[in-house]
């Protein structure tokens, strides 16, 4: 295999592209598609300052060391939550990369400084733990970024993230949703600008920009995200990928070329009527509440005793198939 | 050849060369839900695994 620019030994075929590259022009590959998406959608100006939210995995690495590699003022933001293990080596992950570089990374924990965990909190709900953990990591990145004065908020959900949640919110016709479901959130009401600059390139990209470029990340599964929804459309739209090369990006990037425009009426329209939470002053939406979703889920997860990881985990049938191998 | 799999991680040994479609297939997983890793370095699609080679077959989706 040769590579498509150079004519070099490749290392990555990339079936969507119906090209290989050699490990710099896939570099450059991935840093072409992330200036193209900044440009696209006007995500953040030069002088901007950046928070990056990073959680230890490859994409929000990846995402914060493209950026510093083109020239943006990018700071991070780790949130502790209290999954065991997982979060323990997800948080050195983050530091180490950080120190590494000489970047500034500001750690928050939900059990420390908010005296509950993700375990915890979807006991206390009820509800699945994906849940409670992507409110809670919205409220504090809201939050963080507002306390920092940073003018926008960097997540890393890249090109199979925004189908996956494209496909489920498709499934359900979930018209809301579908009218949110853009690269660049415009800040609004005290909530801060967000933007996904990694939404033209895949999850295995991703994964290989930092192979390449030698970023060591979690490539552990979250324990408590195993069997979840979202992985089982990933893995839908994998087996189509595999078939047909290039569904994921004209399903999802022609959404936001056709489908977009004519949903940005209902979009206009669910931002109406917020308040700001008489607890912590951040804008909540709740009808008939006063205090914001975070505060009361703080409220309640924090009164009871610490929930072990293992209560609440649930094991797809793969990972049972897998560890039933290894006599695990 | 020695084959790392992850989550959960484990090992198995295979015999003789293949070429890493061939692997990946053999192994049930699929190409783009999937790294080849070979010393650090990625191997692509019709690159040759030697039978003395350590494999890291990484998924990746990974985090949460």
């Amino acid at each position: 295999m040769k590579c498509r620019t150079c004519r070099g030994p490749a290392i990555i075929d990339l079936p969507r592209h119906n090209a290989n590259f050699c490990a710099e022009h896939f570099l450059e590959l991935c840093r072409r598609q992330v200036r193209k998406a900044i440009d696209d959608f006007e995500m953040f100006a030069p002088d901007d300052r950046i928070l990056v939210a990073v959680s230890g995995g490859k994409d929000s690495l990846a995402v914060w060391d493209i950026l510093v590699e083109l020239g943006y003022r990018a700071d991070g933001l780790y949130i502790g939550l209290g999954i065991g293990d997982y979060s323990h080596e997800s948080e050195d992950f983050a530091r180490r990369f950080a120190d590494e570089r000489g970047l500034t990374l500001k750690v928050v924990s939900l059990r420390d400084d908010h005296g509950f965990d993700v375990p915890t909190a979807a006991k206390a709900t009820g509800r699945v733990p994906c849940s409670a953990c992507g409110m809670s990591k919205r409220h504090l990145f809201d939050h963080w970024a507002r306390e920092g004065g940073y003018d926008v908020v960097v997540t890393g959900h890249n090109l199979d993230d925004e189908a996956a949640v494209l496909f489920g919110n498709s499934l359900r016709w979930d018209v809301e949703y579908l009218a949110r479901q853009l690269p660049v959130l415009a800040a609004r009401d005290g909530f801060p600008k967000k933007v996904k600059p990694l939404v033209r390139l895949s999850e295995r990209e991703m994964a290989a920009w930092c192979v390449v470029r030698g970023i060591d990340y979690i490539v552990d599964e979250c324990p408590m995200a195993v069997g979840n929804k979202h992985l089982g459309y990933k893995e839908a739209l994998n087996l189509i990928e595999e078939k047909s090369p290039g569904t994921k990006a004209s399903y999802y990037l022609g959404f936001l070329e056709r489908m977009s425009p004519l949903l940005a009426g209902v979009h206009e329209r669910g931002t109406a009527g917020l308040s700001a939470c008489t607890k912590c002053g951040a804008p909540t939406g709740a009808v008939g509440e006063s205090v914001c979703a975070f505060c009361r889920l703080a409220e309640r997860a924090s009164t009871m005793a610490p929930v072990p990881v293992e209560m609440v985990v649930k094991k797809s049938a793969a990972r049972r198939r897998a560890e039933k191998e290894v006599g695990r | 050849m020695r084959v790392i799999l992850r989550n959960p991680r484990r090992e198995i040994e295979l015999t003789g060369r293949r070429r890493v479609h061939a692997l990946l297939a053999e192994l049930g997983l699929a190409r783009e839900g999937h790294l080849v890793i070979r010393n650090g370095t990625l191997v692509p699609g019709d690159g040759e695994l030697d039978a003395d080679d350590v494999i890291e077959i990484r998924p990746v989706v990974s985090g949460g």
